[in-house]
């Protein structure tokens, strides 16, 4: 119970720290807002974001449709509303994904050392080595774009990153002396890398991992926009912009409010992110 | 340094010579029948027995790809499938040129107007104007070029009416007399770098400002524009390598850029060829971005070690 409490100290410690940081507090309030919305989706849309309205095709924003409708009369606010979702699931299981596998490849090839450790970095430069939009594209190209396979070719794209910042984390936490005492107490190898090494990378890594979280939005809506993520009719931030290319000389308010709301969500995860990085700088 | 430069050459080759295979093998698990696409649906299959034999295809896979790399190694890329005839070399090298064209212009756009409000940032930091450009290049960096570009064709094309919202062009067409129609795509390719570079010279100027010989110099009574002289000189060599380390970014950024205006480049090839299913096409242009973005690292490494006479390897 103490652990609990201090646990939940400590958070709002840093949550006060954070607050000293007035673009930090705009993101956290942006993102907060999105996460109630996506959590409350159907319950704020006035329509289901796939109902076909067919007499009030291409409306522009009123009453009735605040964002107005598009080509077969689906209102644009619900598509929004409910398009928060695909692109906070799939940014956040992605970030999920990147951070399990970079953290596990950067803590034991970092504390391992040797040829193993020269070899799996070596494979790592490799693969960063391509532009991560283009290696997406290649495999949800060939794979067929999903959900799915946006999630895992993030995690996969990003990974290597990750395991960069982990691994030279480790190299250095790796030199205290508790590490000697845990080695010297004849505690296994998994138990220094993942009790006594990864709870005290904590900082590097969530500074990463909280960039990785806005280049995953960035990349996923891309992905979208490209035809390559979340399939039509559900509703996709990116996808919404892709359908409203064509129109976008006499039905702007299509392309309007899906921008806005991509844009609003970016913007906030990097001043969240960057208020991140100036508090473990100390900056804050 | 020639051996510096040496060893990191044969490093492209093999990294190279690795994505040539995992683009091959890529494209090998892709479903579908490629003679069946060419030949359609109603083709014999004597037809299409025939086709596969003419094209290669009964053959075994390390065959195929020793004849696709040997090729490649010759400049003949083959043809496009879904563009029926067309040589792949030729089509890239036209593609290729209007995209550079493109980056060019946008590295010239870029570069001197991020130095400027980076340095500027830098020298008054903590300032109001500080202020403005720091947060204004952080959301410039974290937007995706898809809805930047999106706000400047509504507000330029749509709106005001001064420039294209589409930026086709006919082949063959000179680019620099289709000028206006490309305006829109250079700055919106820019603009995520723009915002990281100004953030960096920033931070590297604020660095230099605190260190020990700008100090000294100030103490000793160096008049300012000395002093920013020695501030300026320190700071920006590290610049040099991010912005040739992430001009590769531009690449990525073309992809988007050229299918939201609709350009005629070497990104849209790819995302055509991808979404067409062109097996010939998107082995070629996987491998021409790739190798390019590989050489601009490379090129990135080498200003740098001449840029810091501190690195000798």
């Amino acid at each position: 119970m103490g652990l609990l409490v201090r646990k939940v100290k400590n958070l709002f410690n840093v949550l006060k720290r954070l607050s000293n940081s007035s673009l930090g507090m705009i993101g956290m309030t942006i993102i907060t807002l999105w996460i109630v919305v996506a959590l409350l989706g159907p319950i704020i849309a006035p329509y289901a974001p796939t109902a076909y309205h067919p007499q009030d095709r291409f409306n522009p924003p009123s009453w009735k449709y605040p964002f107005g409708t598009d080509r077969f009369g689906r209102d644009m606010f619900s598509r929004v509303i409910l398009g928060s979702r695909s692109v906070l699931i799939l940014a956040s299981s992605a970030t999920a994904l990147s951070l399990v596998l970079g953290s596990s490849i950067g803590l034991i090839t970092g504390f391992l050392g040797g040829i193993v450790d020269e070899a799996v970095m070596r494979f790592m430069d490799i693969l960063m080595s391509f532009p991560a939009l283009l290696f997406a594209m290649l495999i949800l190209g060939i794979f067929g774009p999903s959900s799915f396979g946006v999630i895992t070719v993030i995690g996969l794209v990003y990974a290597p990153r990750i395991a960069r910042v982990a691994r030279s984390a480790v190299l250095e936490v790796k030199q205290k002396e508790f590490i000697e005492a845990a080695k010297v107490r004849g505690e296994s190898k998994l138990y220094i890398m993942f009790v006594e090494l990864l709870p005290n990378i904590w900082g590097p890594l969530g500074v990463e991992a909280s960039v990785r979280f806005g280049y995953a939005i960035f990349l996923s809506a891309s992905l979208g926009f490209l035809g390559l993520g979340v399939q039509p009719p559900t509703p996709d931030w990116g996808l919404l912009m892709k359908e409203a290319q064509s129109y976008i000389s006499w039905a702007p308010w299509m392309a309007i409010f899906p921008a806005l709301a991509i844009a609003s969500l970016v913007v906030a995860v990097n001043f969240l992110a960057d208020a991140i990085r100036k508090y473990e700088a100390g900056e804050l | 340094m020639t051996k510096f430069i040496g060893k990191r050459l044969v490093n492209v080759v093999i990294t190279l010579f690795i994505a040539s295979i995992i683009i091959f093998t890529l494209t090998e698990v892709m479903p579908g029948d490629v003679a069946q696409m060419i030949l359609g649906q109603y083709a014999t299959p004597e037809s299409l027995e025939a086709l596969r034999a003419q094209l290669g295809l009964d053959k075994s896979p390390v065959l195929r790809y020793r004849d696709w790399i040997w090729g490649v190694m010759h400049g003949d890329l083959g043809t496009s499938l879904s563009m029926k005839g067309v040589s792949i070399s030729n089509l890239l090298i036209r593609r290729g040129r209007n995209s550079l064209f493109l980056a060019v212009c946008a590295t010239v756009f870029l570069v001197p107007l991020s130095l400027v409000l980076g340095v500027i940032a830098g020298l008054r930091e903590g300032s109001w104007l500080d202020h403005i450009i720091s947060t204004s290049s952080l959301i410039a960096l974290s937007m995706p070029s898809f809805i930047s570009g999106t706000f400047l064709m509504l507000i330029f094309a749509v709106w005001l009416k001064i420039v294209p919202a589409m930026s086709s062009i006919e082949p063959g067409a000179n680019l620099f007399s289709v000028f206006p129609r490309l305006i829109l795509p250079i700055v919106t390719v820019s603009l995520v770098l723009l915002g990281y570079v100004a953030r960096m010279v920033r931070a590297s100027v604020i660095d230099a400002s605190h260190s020990d010989y700008a100090r000294t110099a100030v103490l000793k009574g160096l008049p300012r524009l000395k002093v920013v002289w020695h501030i300026l000189r320190n700071a920006l060599m590290p610049t040099v390598t991010v912005i040739a380390m992430n001009l590769g970014w531009l690449i990525g950024g073309l992809v988007i850029v050229e299918t939201l205006f609709a350009f005629p480049g070497l990104g849209r090839l790819v995302y055509v060829a991808i979404q067409r299913q062109d097996i010939p096409m998107i082995q070629a242009s996987v491998l021409l971005t790739s190798a390019v973005y590989l050489l601009l690292n490379l090129a990135s490494d080498i200003i740098y070690t001449f840029l810091d006479p501190r690195i000798r390897y």
